[in-house]
């Protein structure tokens, strides 16, 4: 097994990934690689081999990094070693997709045959430029009636400069001319660099816990040699270890080799037991012999949006915190501390990358873990400058301090990038500008397809803007933003009243001039989500003590089953488990039972 | 009102002679020779359940259901009758129903039935509007309930039950009354009356729209409440959410129910409780004629728990006007419904849903309209 790794000529290895904007057909072009190298079999193959987790396979996305070694023997006689490192395919995992190129020396960049170059594809370009990668363009999906490989080579060569004299066309889908892609590969990605004898310097672009292994640290070695034994460190967080193992990445499997050395892309393992100190874009070296800095790049995640996650079982909570703890294992971006709510108990209030990243652990944490949450409307995090100077990073509405005590507060805001075709121009400018955009310019990239660029508070972006985008541009429009600053804008709380009450889990900040408007809807949205009880329940919305907008629940008038006949109790008692289910799904906010999904209704106050 | 060891027998017929728009029961037309198959392997299933049962004590109560009992040969019905005496205790002054449509009733048949033992008749009338009759795809009209109703009477029926339904499709309050005048004009010895209920599948549910519009949630409120009122005040109490009877003429099968009282369902899709086991027999017409055994038949077998026990105790006892007494609770459990229930208990009398006095428990008239959302609060 080790036979290779003994055998790998550091010029003969190549170190890539593959980007691309969603669904240009990146998976599919990573599946008819690894076919083709013959590692696999076609029925060893399940579709989509890199995608490895259910909830990705369903939503046809890449949420998680994943990486491959293959071998392929070249139309020179030689044999390579591939290293395939798969990105995250959302604006979320920035940072992901940074860190994973960074452990690359070049790129397949994917373009549709049909749709051309999107907000992401230049994205992408951009990051993979910045990592000084080789890019080579490629256009997939060339097998559609639709395909305009003419009109989009030109497109790469007018607007991201790179010459397509010799571009493979091809269909993923197919298989079509997948050789010209590896044989680009081999001959336009530089092999590594990087000296085996050097202290060691490692990137960890990845990490992942297993059960048996502890966790598994995904590296690319830069410089020096790490085997079995080694002591290593962890350069930000200070935390060293002895390894345990190291190897390479099988298709789905990981196997074990003696050492990895300058080039290498692998995997260790060492007895990490705290996973914290495993951070993606964090430099491994050798403790006895380290070298002199860390690599670049590195920084903490931030997340960009918080909510808070309770078990709707108050029991669970232990169960919530240990299944967040192993997740984090996984995702470095994740982030979690303990809080309190009046209305839902003990749990959590986590950061996540973006409303996608929030959805997938959610998933996660109720379908690996068997968790039944309860998940507040998710936030961007506020800065509030208080009247005696202080700074105050507000992740959670209850938190925000009386308005006597404000000076100023400030929201974030990112630079948005939308790429539309002509026609539909006026509609996404209309919607940026409700929600409340500053036009930064426009322009054409080609005749028909323009670049519009916007900053956009993020707060008006994390729940729908995607989905607004696509229905107003009939899917047309695509689209990349990036994190600017902060700044100053007028915020107020918006606290909800239950039954006079006011539920802390369902306050949310809101730019003041659409606070009214938004107060309404929201007690519209939960009037249809609160099921009738047995008493009228009126629903509030306040600006500090001012309501602003009222709805009322009408007392549940009838809730009988008259006929019960032949002694056939069976179907009545199925009819009340249902109903004793759907109380169960219930948080008690005084005496008013809200469901769990109602706490989530902020998010759909733009349905129409 | 009964005592402890009373055991039922209810015998389903699933015949009739054309489904009604909003029925979703276990019936269907059928022809002579499929009719006949079907009692032949409701005999066998008699016998094979009186072996099993051999030593069950006396039955008070047998029930004829359906489907329309009253649609097939008398000669049928009388030949259930003596097999089931001919294998089981059955109480000599046993309750015997018989489930008919008023269409279907004349002097010989009435006389046959009596002849069998049938004692006490069930009267499918719906409702004394023949436009509402003829909506519903009923096969009688108003004036065949009063010939029927007289027949019976001449034939000696002195417990005669009617039915009746509220909340039909273009229904109004008024309508509902002139109704529930004709039938208190009769003076049957028991009413039930049932809120019509849109079920999935049924031509009703299919067709929503041909029909009238169906009253709204307030309206049906107002429409049951007004039935009890009326039924009270004519003479009728009220002993459970759809049923009533004058003093003493309580159905005793019916209140076996909720009093989880053991019962034997023979027959097609029929339900039993035996010895703390709920079971159903098959729905499939033609595998409940090739029934050979009884686990051929069987079904949905269920062991109560000693919870499932308890928790029926309070669903199905709390439909009854007079609710449950908590003494009775601790005789059948060892245990005080404090105990178990007393968090529920307090909440919904305090919500203003049960009525706790003198060691009763029963549902409010609040209790009543909403009384689900109340009885599921005891299931485990």
């Amino acid at each position: 097994m080790s036979d290779l790794s003994e055998d790998i000529r550091q010029d003969h290895i190549r170190n890539f990934c593959i980007i691309a904007h969603i669904d240009h057909g990146k998976s599919t072009l990573a599946d008819r690689i690894i076919e083709k190298t013959g590692l696999l079999t076609k029925r060893e193959m399940q579709d989509q081999v890199l995608d490895n987790m259910d909830l990705e396979r369903e939503r046809g996305i890449t949420i998680k990094a994943q990486t491959v070694r293959i071998i392929y023997n070249a139309k020179d006689g030689e044999e390579y070693v591939l290293n395939l490192i798969d990105t995250p395919g959302h604006v979320d995992f920035n940072y992901e997709v940074s860190r994973a190129l960074a452990a690359c020396d070049g790129a397949v960049l994917i373009v549709d045959a049909s749709q051309g170059i999107e907000a992401q594809t230049l994205g992408n370009y951009y990051l993979a430029m910045e990592h000084d990668l080789e890019v080579i363009p490629v256009i997939n999906k060339i097998d559609l009636p639709s395909a305009e490989p003419e009109r989009v080579k030109q497109e790469i060569e007018d607007v991201i400069g790179l010459d397509c004299t010799d571009v493979p066309l091809i269909s993923a889908k197919n298989g079509t001319n997948i050789d010209q892609v590896l044989e680009a590969i081999v001959h336009r990605i530089p092999a590594p660099s990087g000296d085996r004898n050097k202290p060691l310097q490692c990137l960890i672009f990845d990490s992942l816990y297993d059960s048996y292994k502890g966790v598994i640290v995904f590296v690319r070695v830069f410089e020096g040699t790490v085997k079995k034994g080694t002591k290593i460190r962890f350069m930000a967080t200070g935390a060293e270890e002895e390894v345990v193992e190291v190897g390479y990445f099988g298709p789905g499997q990981f196997i074990p080799c003696e050492e990895l050395r300058a080039g290498m892309v692998g995997y260790i393992t060492a007895s990490i037991k705290n996973v914290r100190d495993t951070r993606v874009g964090d430099t491994v070296t050798d403790a006895e012999r380290p070298c002199s800095k860390p690599l670049p790049g590195y920084r903490k995640v931030t997340p960009m949006v918080y909510c808070g996650l309770y078990p709707a079982d108050g029991a669970k909570y232990p169960d919530l915190r240990d299944a967040l703890e192993k997740l984090q294992l996984n995702d470095a971006s994740l982030q979690y501390e303990p809080e309190t709510s009046a209305a839902l108990g003990f749990g959590f209030r986590c950061g996540f990358l973006g409303l996608l990243h929030l959805d997938v652990v959610q998933e996660r944490l109720e379908r690996e873990y068997g968790l039944d949450l309860v998940t507040t409307a998710p936030g961007v995090i506020y800065k509030v400058i208080k009247t005696d100077g202080s700074v105050m990073m507000l992740t959670n509405p209850s938190n925000m301090p009386d308005p006597s005590e404000i000076a100023e507060m400030q929201e974030p805001i990112v630079s948005a990038e939308i790429m539309v075709t002509k026609d539909y121009v006026g509609q996404i400018m209309k919607l940026c500008q409700e929600r409340r955009g500053v036009y930064n310019g426009m322009e054409y990239i080609e005749a028909n397809r323009a670049l519009l660029r916007y900053d956009l508070p993020l707060n008006e972006i994390i729940y729908d803007f995607f989905d607004a985008l696509k229905s107003r541009s009939r899917g047309y429009a695509s689209f990349d933003y990036e994190f600017k600053a902060y700044e100053t804008s007028k915020l107020v709380k918006l606290d909800i009243l239950v039954n006079k009450e006011q539920v802390d889990a369902l306050s949310f900040i809101v730019w003041a001039g659409n606070a009214e408007e938004r107060g309404r809807k929201m007690c519209q949205k939960l009037k249809e989500e609160i099921p009738r009880q047995l008493f009228e329940i009126p629903i509030q919305a306040a600006i500090g003590s001012r309501i602003v907008a009222r709805e009322t629940v009408k007392a549940l008038r009838k809730d009988v089953l008259a006929k019960c006949y032949g002694g056939d109790i069976s179907r009545k008692k199925k009819l009340l488990e249902k109903q004793k289910e759907g109380k169960k799904r219930m948080r008690q906010i005084g005496n008013v039972e809200i469901p769990q999904k109602a706490f989530m209704s902020v998010l759909k106050l733009d349905d129409e | 009102m009964t005592s402890k060891d009373q055991r039922g027998i209810y015998i389903h017929i699933p015949f009739c002679a054309r489904k009604c728009v909003y029925c979703d029961f276990l019936s269907a037309p059928q022809p002579d020779a499929a009719q006949a198959a079907y009692f032949d392997a409701l005999i066998r299933e008699i016998r094979l359940t009186a072996r099993e049962a051999a030593d069950d004590g006396p039955f008070a109560t047998v029930f004829f259901g359906g489907g329309t009992p009253g649609l097939v040969p008398a000669g049928q019905i009388a030949r259930v009758l003596t097999e089931l005496k001919a294998d089981f205790d059955i109480r000599s002054d046993a309750e015997i129903t018989l489930e008919t449509n008023p269409g279907l009733m004349d002097a010989a048949k009435l006389a046959a039935w009596r002849a069998a033992g049938v004692n006490r008749l069930s009267m499918g009338a719906q409702s004394f509007d023949d436009g509402e009759l003829k909506l519903l795809g009923r096969i009688h009209t108003a004036r065949q309930i009063r010939e029927g109703f007289a027949l019976a009477r001449a034939a000696g029926f002195d417990n005669i039950n009617i039915d009746l339904m509220e909340a039909l499709p273009g229904q109004s309050q008024e309508d509902l009354q002139r109704s529930l005048e004709a039938l208190a004009a009769l003076s049957p010895e028991h009413v039930s009356v049932y809120s019509l209920i849109l079920e999935e599948g049924t031509t009703l549910e299919k067709h929503l729209d041909d029909f009238p519009p169906l009253p709204d949630e307030d309206t049906e409120r107002a429409m049951y409440w007004q039935s009890v009122r009326f039924l009270e005040s004519h003479g009728y109490r009220q002993y459970e959410i759809s049923n009533f009877a004058k003093p003493g003429r309580a159905c005793l099968h019916n209140v076996s129910y909720w009093e989880r009282r053991e019962y034997l369902g023979l027959g097609l899709g029929a339900s039993s409780l035996r010895h703390e086991t709920r079971f159903t027999n098959t729905s499939v017409f033609s595998e409940y004629l090739k029934l050979e055994t009884l686990s051929d038949i069987r079904r949905d077998v269920t062991h109560l728990t000693r919870r499932d026990a308890q928790a029926e105790f309070f669903y199905l006892g709390l439909r009854k006007k007079e609710g449950v007494l908590l003494e009775d609770f601790r005789d059948a459990f060892g245990v005080s419904a404090q105990e178990v229930y007393g968090k529920v208990l307090a909440e919904h009398e305090k919500d203003g849903t049960l009525k706790c006095r003198d060691g009763r428990v029963c549902l409010t008239e609040r209790g009543l309209d909403v009384s689900n959302y109340i009885l599921c609060d005891f299931l485990p």
